[in-house]
């Protein structure tokens, strides 16, 4: 048997269909690094003369950039932690305790995924309108709590979950919530940290809802942030890219490093 | 919530062993899930019936507004602009959703075999999909710019005409499907791929074993096995463009003359920046009740195509 292989020929199709996927954000970093005259140029360079930070000088400290970053960090935040408690909480209840009404809760939560937030938005709007927490970050927080993936995902997890380490936990005289704490929990890391990935990453993009109860610059998050950067500074591209770039990397890093987890997520909300 | 008042009342008053087993379970079950679910179902029921209730009002979305019937889906129905959104969902949907499809499984069988970085690859199509729509807005929007854009700049240096791109009413909307999909199809994709190496090895030697060449393996046993993720992934990019806002937020905002207006994005407009909230929620109504009928039929189609297979 040969120990080395030639490489396949696939590489040859593969490559090129994934580089022309990838090439608009390698471009992005590019012209993130160039000047405003370079960018101005017609056509515009591929690749900068030299690096140039002015892009990324002008995004951190001509704008609140770094203040809408913080935002998206603290929304996010607690909706991931949120997240994976309640809907790990919840998922557990479903799948393993025998309660009064949970099929129909759960059949009515998942129903839910099909609403279009579109048409739920201006009323829960005037929700918060009227117990006046409109340009809050916790009107970010709040409506994302949960979420009906969440709550689904974790039910099928649990579903499959072995029943013999609750049961050891149970005959030890632990209570449930004991049990879920100490013995379920640890246990479950995988699916938590799936969920949390999935979780982070549609926090972070989210854009429609910020923009929509959200007024004062200083509580935007990066997404609406980075909208109305753009519509101020139209001729400065190398910091608009500047800005692009700084609010990618967050999802970027996460998903790379929480693939795996991510694509998990993915497809064990498709399956059941 | 009643039924378990009752359960809770009936549990109480026989406390033998296996009814107060059945309480403490209602307990810990409701105390487990309530948050969770409360949360959801609020957010969700709640403002559904709200927004039923103000699609036939006058709501400019600070004052409650007047009853006035169905005077807001009669006016829909003479809008020119929602006509006009119709037809650029519509165009969206008919061209990325078979795209989609067919780009999605496509790839996703290119990439189900043993290649060395087979999984960097997948990562490759993946990261438009997991970048946000603001970030791709904006600097697709920067490269498709017909004055100062990448893609101009290209043709020229090839020496083609530069084209209107976002500025020319009739490519603006072809331009955003085309951006549309690129951050979509890795989603495709994936849930393909995941199909693909659920289909044992056996089968598809079995197929060969029988002289079926590639394309009749293809037609006759891959497809057919992914039948199910076809299915739900039809279901979801139908729910993805009827909900079609970050990216023409980000590169368009509707224009030019409104050539890129999408359901979405009118009831965004409607509501928040002309302030006709009860208008817009009879837009959003309409828009509900178009994706639950295109997801039912669909379901219907795939069944009975599925029953006569």
């Amino acid at each position: 048997m040969r120990r080395r292989r030639l490489p396949s020929g696939w590489h040859l199709v593969l490559a090129p269909m994934s580089l022309v996927t990838v090439l608009p954000f390698v471009w992005m970093v590019l012209s993130s690094l160039m000047t405003q005259a370079e960018l101005n140029r017609f056509p515009p360079p591929i690749w900068p003369d030299a690096v140039d930070l002015g892009g990324y000088q002008r995004v951190l400290e001509g704008s609140d950039f770094p203040r809408w970053f913080l935002n998206s960090v603290l929304v996010s935040g607690a909706i991931v932690v949120a997240q994976v408690v309640l809907c790990g909480m919840a998922g557990y209840a479903f799948a393993r305790i025998r309660f009064v009404g949970s099929r129909l809760v759960l059949v009515l939560v998942i129903a839910t995924a099909l609403i279009p937030f579109q048409l739920t938005v201006i009323p829960t709007f005037l929700i918060f309108n009227k117990v006046g927490l409109t340009d809050t970050l916790g009107a970010l927080i709040v409506p994302q709590l949960s979420s009906a993936v969440g709550i689904y995902l974790m039910t099928s997890f649990f579903q499959s979950f072995p029943k013999e380490l609750e049961e050891a936990g149970r005959i030890d005289g632990c209570s449930r919530f004991a049990v879920f704490f100490r013995v379920v929990l640890p246990v479950a890391k995988p699916a938590l940290a799936a969920l949390a990935v999935i979780t982070f990453i549609t926090a972070w993009n989210d854009l429609f809802w910020p923009l929509v109860v959200i007024n004062s610059e200083a509580k935007y998050t990066v997404q609406v942030g980075l909208t109305t950067f753009q519509g101020q500074h139209r001729a400065d591209w190398p910091a608009v890219m500047a800005g692009t770039v700084l609010t990618t990397l967050p999802v970027l890093g996460v998903f790379l490093f929480g693939q795996r987890r991510f694509i998990q997520a993915l497809t064990g909300a498709v399956k059941g | 919530m009643t039924s378990t008042a009752t359960a809770l009342s009936r549990a109480s008053r026989h406390t033998t062993p296996p009814d107060r087993r059945k309480l403490a379970d209602n307990i810990t079950g409701w105390t487990f899930a309530g948050p969770a679910t409360l949360i959801i179902l609020g957010f969700s029921l709640v403002p559904m019936a709200w927004a039923l209730a103000l699609s036939f009002t006058d709501s400019d979305l600070m004052s409650p507004g007047r009853n006035v019937g169905l005077e807001n889906y009669r006016a829909l129905v003479a809008d020119p602009v929602f006509h006009q959104a119709l037809r650029n969902t519509a165009l969206l949907l008919f061209l990325y959703l078979p795209a989609s499809l067919v780009a999605g499984l496509a790839v996703a069988v290119l990439l189900n075999r043993k290649v060395r970085g087979i999984g960097f690859y997948r990562t490759c199509f993946l990261v438009p999909y997991v970048a946000s729509a603001t970030a791709a807005g904006l600097l697709m929007g920067y490269i498709f710019d017909r004055d100062f854009g990448l893609f101009n700049g290209m043709l020229v240096k090839l020496g083609l005409p530069a084209q209107g791109l976002l500025s020319s009413p009739s490519q603006a909307m072809l331009v955003l499907t085309v951006i549309f999909f690129w951050t979509r199809f890795g989603f495709s994709v994936v849930i393909y791929l995941a199909a693909l190496q659920e289909i044992s090895k056996e089968v598809v030697e079995a197929a060969a074993i029988d002289g079926a060449g590639r394309w009749a393996t293809f037609r006759h046993v891959i497809v057919p096995s992914v039948r199910h993720m076809t299915v739900f992934l039809a279901v979801w990019g139908m729910i993805d463009v009827l909900q079609f806002f970050d990216l023409v937020m980000t590169t368009t905002k509707g224009g030019p003359a409104n050539a890129t207006v999408t359901i979405v994005y009118y009831v965004w407009q409607l509501a928040f920046t002309y302030f006709t909230a009860g208008y817009g929620a009879a837009v959003a109504y309409v828009l509900f009740a178009g994706t639950l009928v295109l997801i039912v039929a669909g379901l219907l189609l795939a069944r009975r195509k599925g029953a006569m297979r």
